[in-house]
């Protein structure tokens, strides 16, 4: 307990028990995700689901999509990051394969619990979706779905999400090997004024 | 490539190839000694390096502690941690550091800050601090000085003579300029100058212009936790290890894992033992060993080599190797502003204030400490831990805000003291065990009080500069004690008497003679917790010296 109440706790969300070694286990898979997505990419096919079922990696979707919804900007779905989830399970995070199993089984329960006609998340509308998300926003699976939404929207593209570098350009964010200066405002002012 | 036999005994085996053992190796080589590295990690190089925060950053952990594909790997060498002797030590990732050639000035940040005078005199200057082992170290600033000069000149520091009031005297000029200013730097400066604070361009080792064959930077952003891509970072890696190969005197043997100093029957260091890639254990015979293996590495390292006649470890005669460890304290608070600063872009530093440097008696405390500004992120690392708490952690304010802040957001990052505790330290965990076998590191670790006051005192400093600067709005990371870090510290302190340290000023084990100590653990006192500068100063004056006694035959073999 000492060793977790730290500032690392302030940070990261407890309930997935994920370790900084997340990372060096999962290395050489990580550069296996990266070839997959490359080569698939290249291969100029439609690409194709490999851990998911079709019906589930709409639920998936729609949650993402959720995490990080569309408006005048791409979301989660058209970064997608439904893709590098995929990888990601097929690859580095192959045992959180359960985690979603379990997790998609649960949403489908309390989907049918608060909207008996239903017939899967996905196809609730979004305040629904929103109601039902804020239930479980504090589990495991939550937590989890969120953490790859977010690596999938803003990683790089070669690992299957940020399709067309979407969530980079809605931060900001820029991939280059160079820059000159002045970098932002504050600094093209102050420079001004010399 | 130069390649020694594991069974001719070469002058000098050193252990680690990082800040300090690159140094040593250029040092010792250049002077005409043969030399054998041996680094646990993997030679990487430029064409390693590239822009993929899911590879290099690992995302899992505060955004200031890093990856774990340049650094130790905990799966393989985990660490233990309890913060007290009769505690329960639990696995952690808690000590971080470099692991492959070139060590942690590979993915380190760059801010290269000399101590001060005062660094060197505390104890003398501010007196006891009860229940502490605060003691002046052995050697002056100005015994330093030169050897502070040299590794600005010889590895590339940018930065400007002058520019910080409270800089100690300086013997030459930094080589090249500093870095061009960011907008992080521009608000640290409006802030300060609005509290009558002083900010000046930040000495960095990045490369400003080209330098000595080098390439300068060319503000690709990806400097803190990533190798960079342009050998402009002052590395070990790309500045003086390339000069110590090129005498044909000196082998760098990555992926070899040392596992313990042997010593002949007299008592004396003649070689030792490491593991190869495939775990296969060599013996390399060896004249003198220097031990640069880190703050954390170095003293577990001791601790196994025990033997009949060092029972309690090599060097151990006093019992303080391991003790005294101390950490990179500090506070973290984080502001956001009107126009966008993008600072992804360029080096992470380009200002910093030391006006709080030195301990105030006023304050009622002992520390002090230094102030830089920054964006301490990544875009992942943004999205999981650069928003202010009240932010909805998904949906449509979700996006909004990380559409809003990541070019609006700026860390104000403090490094202060951190007092050295005897209760503090490195030992041989009994129970968990590493990859190889071996006993796992396990560290006690508890601030003392006068760290936490400093860390408050600093964290509310940082505040008060973020709302000088006009932040629309400020927020603080916890100040807690330490979950990991990144600055090993203190474990073999340096001293002239032999019952109450471990080497001597020179770096030499008070117990062997022909074994040395050259790294962050030879530190006496924390600094302002940018200690890189000082292990590479000592690392020049050390090699200086064993040059000096290996030339005169005064290191008997």
């Amino acid at each position: 307990m000492d060793a977790d109440n730290t500032r690392r706790r302030f940070l990261l969300s407890s309930a997935l028990g994920l370790s900084s070694a997340w990372l060096a286990l999962r290395w050489p898979a990580i550069v296996a995700a990266q070839q997959h997505a490359q080569r698939s990419g290249k291969s100029g096919q439609s690409a194709s689901f490999e851990f998911f079922a079709p019906q589930d990696a709409l639920e998936i979707e729609a949650v993402a999509a959720q995490i990080i919804p569309s408006d005048d900007a791409p979301g989660a779905r058209e970064a997608r990051v439904i893709y590098f989830i995929d990888r990601a399970l097929m690859t580095f995070d192959v045992d959180k394969q359960l985690a979603y199993t379990q997790g998609l089984e649960d949403l489908q329960q309390k989907t049918l619990e608060l909207f008996p006609v239903a017939d899967g998340f996905s196809s609730r509308s979004s305040a629904q979706q929103i109601q039902l998300l804020t239930g479980i926003e504090h589990s495991g699976f939550f937590e989890l779905v969120r953490l790859h939404t977010i690596m999938g929207y803003l990683s790089h593209p070669d690992y299957g999400g940020n399709h067309n570098q979407a969530g980079w350009k809605l931060i900001g964010f820029e991939d280059k090997m160079t820059y000159a200066p002045p970098f932002g405002y504050y600094d093209t002012e102050y420079n001004k004024r010399r | 490539m130069t390649k020694f036999e594991d069974k001719t005994a070469v002058d000098f085996v050193i252990v680690g190839a990082g800040g300090a053992g690159g140094v040593v190796a250029k040092e010792l080589s250049t002077a005409g000694f043969q030399v054998v590295v041996l680094e646990q990690g993997p030679y990487l190089h430029e064409g390693d390096f590239i822009h993929d925060e899911l590879k290099f950053k690992d995302v899992f952990d505060p955004p200031f502690i890093g990856q774990e594909v340049l650094t130790n790997d905990h799966t393989l060498q985990p660490n233990t941690f309890r913060k007290t002797a009769p505690d329960k030590a639990v696995l952690t990732s808690f000590a971080q550091y470099g692991r492959c050639v070139g060590g942690g000035t590979v993915h380190f940040t760059g801010n290269y800050w000399r101590f001060h005078e005062v660094d060197f005199l505390e104890r003398s200057r501010w007196g006891a601090v009860e229940g502490t082992g605060l003691a002046d170290w052995p050697i002056t600033y100005d015994d330093l000085e030169p050897y502070y000069t040299k590794a600005e000149w010889e590895l590339g520091i940018s930065g400007l003579a002058g520019a910080n009031p409270f800089d100690p005297p300086r013997s030459k000029p930094y080589p090249l300029p500093p870095l061009p200013i960011k907008s992080s730097g521009v608000l640290l400066e409006r802030g300060a100058r609005k509290l009558g604070w002083h900010a000046y361009p930040a000495p960095t080792a990045i490369l400003s212009q080209p330098y000595r064959g080098r390439s300068a930077c060319a503000h690709c952003g990806f400097c803190e936790f990533f190798g960079c891509e342009w050998g402009a970072k002052s590395s070990t890696l790309a500045s003086v290890i390339p000069i110590a190969e090129k005498t044909g005197r000196c082998e760098i043997r990555p992926n070899s894992y040392v596992r313990k100093i042997s010593t002949d029957t007299r008592g004396r260091v003649d070689g030792v033992l490491y593991f190869d890639p495939q775990k296969q254990e060599h013996f390399q015979k060896a004249k003198a060993v220097v031990v640069c293996a880190n703050g954390a590495e170095t003293p577990r390292l001791l601790l196994m080599s025990k033997s009949n006649l060092f029972p309690q470890g090599l060097a151990n005669s006093s019992g303080l190797v391991g003790k005294f460890f101390m950490l990179d304290s500090g506070s973290l608070t984080l502001g956001t502003f009107e126009y966008p600063l993008n600072d992804f872009k360029s080096v992470r530093v380009t200002r910093v204030v030391q006006d709080f440097y030195d301990s105030d008696p006023k304050r009622g405390f002992y520390g002090g400490g230094g102030i830089d500004a920054r964006f301490e992120f990544y875009p992942i690392g943004f999205a999981l831990t650069g928003l202010s708490p009240d932010v909805p952690r998904w949906g449509a304010g979700f996006k909004k805000a990380l559409k809003e802040n990541f070019n609006r957001t700026v860390t104000v990052f403090s490094h202060t003291t951190c007092l050295p505790l005897e209760s503090n330290n490195i030992t041989l965990d009994p129970d968990t065990k590493d990859a190889w076998g071996l006993p796992a590191l396990r560290v006690t670790y508890k601030s003392h009080a006068d760290d936490f006051k400093t860390m408050n005192f600093f964290n509310d400093r940082s505040l008060e500069l973020l709302d000088a600067a006009g932040a629309l709005k400020k927020w603080a990371f916890p100040v807690e004690d330490a979950a990991a870090t990144v600055h090993l510290m203190g474990t073999c302190r340096m001293g002239n008497d032999p019952k109450s340290s471990v080497v001597d000023k020179y770096h030499r084990a008070h117990d062997v003679p022909n074994l040395f100590m050259v790294d962050g653990s030879s530190f006496v006192t924390s600094g302002r917790n940018q200690p890189t500068c000082t292990i590479q100063a000592l690392a020049y004056r050390a090699a200086d010296q064993i040059v000096r006694m290996a030339k005169s035959g005064s290191i008997p073999a």
